[in-house]
């Protein structure tokens, strides 16, 4: 055989391979939670708050955990969306092309899509301290609008910066300013706001340093936006941590949860985007 | 709290700009503000040198762009036709590093002037771009889109005007079934007809194509060919091609550029048979392209 086709298949199983080991880490999580977590799983688990020692073995749920979770997920995602669009909106359609400003705006956002969670936790923390605030939904809330903005803006920015000139001079050449021009923008980096969406989502629900010292913990469900708030990965963490087997066992199916939710918002957003997006040129 | 509106204003230059938008927009329709019949209706260009990043793409172009009549530009690639037209509705504002000095009269009115709105400029003159460029809406909105940007129109009135626009583009009978289905959807072709039809709704003088044939293929890009001559009667059309055959199959007025420059320009017939210019001998009989 002619050593170019050799080196054909060697390469299509190099990439057979690759994305079979990345599938195969899927599947062995998956089944990690499932094994363990289904056999804790049950509707009390779902439906109820933790009674007194639910971590040493007590009776209870993670309810307090999965609508902290939702508060915290929802509130951020939406307050995200409201202010990245608008920055993204800003560099690539006021600004010119090539312009310093968008290329600064993108380094910064580069640079705090780089930082890890705990710093800005510790960064909220320390801004809640001197305001002389306590551990909150709000704290919490606040924290993790931060965190997601930059994931948005980028992959929103990905999007946006490949509209093409053409589409804008069109829609200017009907006498539209920058600012009506939105709408033509709006539909055409809807694909965008829909994967910004879904990985702020998987971002922030599944971060546990950056709400545990803003939003804090707690056995109660919140009623106001300044009583501290559980959250899952915070929950499965305190269960892990258990001397108790029974409880470990439940931080699997609480594991299995949050994947569940993931999955549930995840086919949801992309179902509602697909929506949106069915006019994109 | 004056400071943090003023930064906005700034910023998104949205607060000021509707409302002066509105003024013009409206002076346009009112006989006491705006006389059309004592107007020259041609596009008059005098001296304008456009410079990108330093360099010098138009250089020193004065011309005349007669009222309903089809004016082709020609001349060999790079020569800054393409330029020419978009510094027609002020285009080229968007991009980085443009300098422009002259005057285009539009309708009366210099539209590099400081004072003058641009957005109701533009609307003076349809864009026709070289790829064809829907808007991502439906077929409907595309044409509604533009109208009721400078307007409260009624939904009558809007299919009213969807509908006359669609047949002017000879695009009805094609979509009338299918008017709130994507647009993206639609053949090339008809994509470029759908463009012209939104461009003739929001009523313009002139209809700027930038070799708004090139991309389609041989038979809509007649039909656009044949459009084009029946709606000369209503209005200018301002061509830049790269074909030589459709300049000499529909053009009443050419005008040849050569390297940023206007080298001649006059009726069609006059320009074709007997040019004056040794360039534009040159370029006629093929010599370069």
């Amino acid at each position: 055989m002619k050593a170019k086709f050799i080196q054909e298949k060697f390469f299509n199983l190099l990439m057979l391979l690759s994305t079979c080991i990345v599938v195969a880490f899927l599947g062995s999580i998956l089944w990690t939670i499932i094994k363990y977590g289904i056999p804790s799983l049950s509707w009390e688990m779902v439906s109820s708050l933790p009674a007194g020692g639910f971590y040493l073995g007590g009776e209870g749920g993670v309810l307090n955990a999965i609508v902290g979770s939702l508060y915290i997920v929802g509130a951020s995602t939406i307050l995200g969306l409201l202010i990245s669009i608008p920055i993204v909106f800003y560099t690539n359609i006021y600004l010119k092309k090539n312009s310093k400003i968008a290329y600064f705006v993108r380094l910064c956002f580069d640079v705090l899509y780089g930082i890890p969670s705990i710093v800005y936790g510790a960064f909220g923390f320390a801004i809640m301290i001197a305001m002389g605030l306590r551990t909150s939904l709000l704290g919490g809330i606040i924290v993790i609008t931060l965190l997601i903005i930059p994931i948005m803006v980028r992959s929103m920015d990905e999007v946006a910066s490949q509209i093409s000139k053409d589409l804008l001079d069109a829609t200017f050449s009907l006498g539209a300013t920058r600012w009506e021009t939105i709408k033509v923008v709006l539909y055409q980096i809807a694909p965008g706001i829909a994967t910004a969406t879904l990985l702020s989502i998987g971002r922030a629900i599944g971060d546990a340093a950056g709400v545990m010292f803003t939003a804090g913990f707690t056995d109660s469900i919140p009623t106001s936006l300044g009583q501290p708030a559980a959250t899952l990965p915070l929950s499965i963490f305190f269960q892990l941590s258990s001397p108790s087997p029974e409880v470990r066992d439940r931080a699997y199916a609480s594991a299995l949860l949050l994947t569940l939710i993931v999955l549930v918002l995840s086919l949801a957003g992309r179902m509602i985007m697909r929506y949106f997006s069915k006019n994109k040129i | 709290m004056s400071e943090a509106l003023k930064f906005f204003r700034n910023a998104f230059g949205y607060f000021s700009k509707p409302e002066n938008k509105k003024n013009k927009i409206s002076g346009k329709d009112d006989p006491k503000v705006f006389n059309l019949a004592q107007r020259n209706p041609d596009i008059k260009i005098s001296n304008l040198n456009i410079y990108i990043n330093g360099n010098h793409i138009l250089k020193n172009v004065s011309t005349t762009i007669p009222d309903k009549k089809i004016t082709c530009i020609i001349g060999p690639s790079g020569c800054g036709k393409t330029t020419l037209l978009k510094s027609i509705n002020r285009l080229l504002d968007n991009t980085q590093g443009v300098k422009i000095n002259g005057t285009v009269i539009v309708d009366g009115e210099n539209i590099y002037d400081s004072k003058t709105e641009i957005t109701h400029v533009r609307t003076k003159l349809g864009l026709l771009s070289q790829r064809p460029t829907p808007l991502p809406m439906s077929i409907y909105d595309n044409i509604a889109f533009g109208v009721k940007l400078h307007s409260k129109t009624k939904k009558r009135e809007l299919n009213a005007i969807v509908e006359k626009q669609l047949k002017a583009a000879g695009l009805w009978e094609e979509v009338k079934n299918r008017l709130h289905t994507p647009a993206a959807a639609l053949s090339i072709g008809q994509q470029q007809r759908l463009c012209l039809a939104r461009g003739l709704a929001i009523q313009p003088q002139f209809i700027l194509g930038d070799e708004a044939t090139s991309a389609l293929d041989p038979i809509s890009s007649k039909h656009i060919e044949k459009l084009f001559m029946e709606l000369r009667e209503q209005y200018g059309i301002i061509l830049v091609t790269h074909t030589l055959r459709q300049a000499l199959r529909i053009a009443d007025h050419v005008v040849f550029m050569y390297l940023g420059e206007v080298i001649e320009e006059g009726p069609a017939e006059q320009l074709f048979n007997h040019p004056k210019h040794e360039l534009t001998k040159q370029y006629l009989s093929g010599e370069f392209s």
